[in-house]
C-alpha cells in the first residue's frame, strides 16, 4: 500500500469515532500495541529533542526501503508516533520525502501540529523526512 | 470579606471555555490570572497617558511619569523597603537575577564561594553557573531531603568564610515547599555573605517584609502576582545597589556623558537603562493594588484551605503519589504522579476536559533527578480557584487514569 492509501484508510478508522475519548482511547491503544524497539537503539543519539516525553526512533533500510521503529516514555506520545510508522514505514526515501501530513489534521489531532507543541510531531515528522532524505542521498 | 463568586467576577477569563468545557485554571505557578482591574489600568495608560517617561516637559510625559513612579512607591511600600530608589524595575525574576549575578561578577574572585538551594529553578541556577566560570568562584548547593526540604545543618557546613553570596527561593515553584529564610539569612551574616532571595512563587501568596527579613537581595515577577507578563522587580539594600556596577548601558541610565567618560545616574536609574515597560510597571502597581484589596491572610487561608481539600481528595485516588513537604510546610501546590503513567499523558487528558496545569520538569530538573522522576502534574492553587474546581481535578485524574492505566 501506498502511503496515500495508508493515510486514508487511518483517516476511515478516525472517521468511526464520535468524540476526542474515544480517539484518544485508540490511540493509547494504538500505543500499548506498538511493537517494541530494540533496546540497543534507545540511545541519546535515536532521542527526538523538543518533546516533554521521551521519543525514540530507529531506521535501517532494506530493499530501498526504510524501516522504522520507535518507543516513547509516554503512551499518547507512541500512539501518534505509532500513527506515524504505520504511514511511513516499508516505503520509499523518496515517497517519505514528497509525502504530505494532512491527514493529522483530518483525524482530529491537529493540536498537536503546533509547532511549540510539547510533544513535538512537528519533531517527529521532521525526524522520520530526515532519516529519508539521509538514505535517499546513499542510493544517489 | 472574602466572597469567591464576586472575587471570581473580577477575572474575565475564568468564564470562558476551553474544549467546550469551563476552564479550570489551575497552572497558576507558571502564571497568574489579570483581574478587570488591572487590566484596566492597562487600558487608562494606552487610552489617555502614553508617552516616555522622565524626560518629557509635556503634560503626558509628566502624567506617565508620575504614574510609574506612584507604582514604584506601591512596590515599596508591599515589600515594605526603606526607600523608593531601592525598587528597581526589571522585565521579571529572571532578569532581577542575572542583573544581581552580573553587579557581583566584578565582586567576586576565584575560589571564593556561592550557595544555592538544590531547589532552585533553572533561572535560578544557570546565572550563577556562568558567574562561576566568569569569576573562578565555586558553586555549592544546599542538599534536600525526601520530603523536598532543605538539609539545614549542610547548609551551616557549607558556610565560610569563602561565602559571597547565598541565593534560595522563597517558595520552590516545583514543590511548593516554603525555605526557612529568615535562618538562612541570619546565618549567611554571620559569616559577612549576601543573601539573594527569589520570590516570585511566595509573592502571589504571602506578603513578604525585606527589612524584617534583611534580605539584602530579593527579586518578583508580576506576572505571578495577577499582574502582566514582562515586569518584575529587584530590590536590594541602597549600600549594595551602590557597590554594584550598572547592568545595561543606554539613555535613563546616565547623569552625563562625554565621550572620554560617563557618569551614572543615580539608584534607581542607574540600573534602569532605556525606556522601561511604563504600562507594565503601572500595571504591576495595580495589582498589588488588588492583592492587597483581597488582602494575604484571606488569601493565605483561602489557599490553604484548598490545599487541604485538594490533597485529601487526590490522595484518595490508588497509586497518586504527591511530592513535597508536609501542609504546613507549602503553598496550595501540589505536585504528583500516578504510579506508572507519565506526566505528560495526564496532562493531555487533562487539557481535553478543560483543566490546565503543569507537566514536566518544571524547570527545576535537579529536583526530578532526586526523585528519579521524568517530571510530574502539578495543580497550582490561587485565591479564586473553588473546591468544586478541585472536584473536576479528581475527576478528571480519575478519568485520565482509567484511560491511561
Amino acid at each position: 500500500m501506498n502511503i496515500q492509501d495508508i493515510q486514508n484508510e487511518i483517516i476511515e478508522e478516525f472517521a468511526m469515532f464520535d468524540d476526542w475519548e474515544e480517539r484518544y482511547q485508540y490511540m493509547i491503544d494504538l500505543g500499548k500495541t506498538l511493537p517494541k524497539i530494540d533496546e540497543q537503539f534507545k540511545t541519546d543519539d535515536n532521542l527526538i529533542r523538543g518533546c516533554q516525553s521521551k521519543v525514540w526512533v530507529h531506521a535501517s533500510m532494506d530493499n530501498n526501503k526504510i524501516d522504522f521503529t520507535a518507543d516513547s516514555d509516554a503512551i499518547i506520545t507512541k500512539g501518534v508516533i505509532a500513527i506515524l510508522i504505520r504511514v511511513f514505514t516499508n516505503q520509499t526515501p523518496k515517497d517519505i520525502m514528497e509525502a504530505d501530513t494532512d491527514f493529522i489534521d483530518e483525524i482530529g489531532l491537529k493540536e498537536h501540529l503546533s509547532p511549540t507543541r510539547a510533544n513535538g510531531l512537528v519533531s517527529m515528522i521532521k525526524q522520520l523526512k530526515l532519516y529519508a532524505i539521509a538514505y535517499q542521498t546513499q542510493l544517489n | 470579606m472574602f466572597n469567591i463568586d464576586n472575587i471570581r467576577k473580577d477575572f474575565p477569563i475564568l468564564s470562558r471555555k476551553v474544549h467546550g468545557k469551563p476552564l479550570v485554571y489551575l497552572d497558576n505557578g507558571a502564571t497568574s490570572q489579570t483581574p478587570i482591574q488591572v487590566i484596566d489600568a492597562i487600558v487608562d495608560y494606552y487610552s489617555n497617558y502614553n508617552a516616555n517617561i522622565h524626560r518629557g516637559v509635556h503634560t503626558l510625559s509628566q502624567e506617565a511619569t508620575d504614574k510609574y513612579e506612584e507604582a514604584r512607591h506601591k512596590i515599596q511600600h508591599h515589600f515594605n523597603a526603606k526607600h523608593a530608589h531601592e525598587i528597581i524595575m526589571t522585565s521579571g525574576t529572571t532578569e532581577s537575577i542575572n542583573l544581581v549575578a552580573h553587579g557581583f561578577a566584578s565582586l567576586l574572585k576565584k575560589d571564593d564561594e556561592i550557595i544555592v538551594s538544590a531547589l532552585e529553578h533553572h533561572s535560578n541556577i544557570v546565572p550563577w553557573q556562568m558567574l562561576c566560570e566568569k569569576t573562578g568562584a565555586i558553586l555549592r548547593v544546599i542538599p534536600m531531603n525526601d520530603s523536598g526540604e532543605l538539609v539545614m545543618s549542610a547548609y551551616d557546613n557549607l558556610l565560610s568564610d569563602k561565602t559571597k553570596l547565598v541565593f534560595v527561593n522563597h517558595i520552590s515553584n516545583a514543590l511548593g515547599t516554603i525555605n526557612p529564610i529568615e535562618k538562612i539569612i541570619k546565618k549567611a551574616h554571620q559569616v559577612g555573605a549576601a543573601v539573594l532571595i527569589d520570590g516570585a512563587q511566595a509573592c502571589p501568596h504571602v506578603k513578604p517584609d525585606v527589612q524584617a527579613l534583611d534580605a539584602d537581595f530579593y527579586v518578583a515577577s508580576a506576572h505571578k502576582m495577577c499582574g502582566p507578563t514582562g515586569v518584575g522587580m529587584l530590590y536590594g539594600k541602597e549600600s549594595w545597589l551602590n557597590k554594584l556596577p550598572p547592568y545595561q548601558g543606554g539613555g535613563e541610565m546616565i547623569a552625563e556623558v562625554t565621550f572620554e567618560k560617563t557618569t551614572y545616574a543615580d539608584l534607581p536609574h542607574k540600573f534602569e537603562a532605556g525606556t522601561p515597560n511604563i504600562c507594565g510597571g503601572i500595571a504591576f502597581g495595580a495589582a498589588i493594588d488588588y492583592l492587597n484589596s483581597i488582602g494575604f491572610d484571606n488569601i493565605a487561608s483561602y489557599e490553604h484551605e484548598l490545599l487541604e481539600y485538594a490533597s485529601k481528595k487526590l490522595l484518595e485516588i490508588e497509586g497518586l503519589k504527591i511530592y513535597g513537604p508536609k501542609l504546613s510546610h507549602k503553598t496550595s501546590v501540589i505536585s504528583f504522579n500516578l504510579e506508572g503513567i507519565h506526566p505528560y499523558d495526564v496532562g493531555t487528558i487533562l487539557d481535553k476536559l478543560g483543566i490546565a496545569v503543569r507537566t514536566g520538569h518544571h524547570c527545576a530538573q535537579p529536583i526530578m533527578a532526586y526523585f528519579k522522576i521524568p517530571g510530574t502534574i502539578r495543580a497550582s492553587f490561587a485565591f479564586y480557584n473553588t473546591k468544586e474546581e478541585v472536584d473536576i481535578l479528581v475527576e478528571g485524574v480519575k478519568k485520565a487514569k482509567m484511560m491511561l492505566s
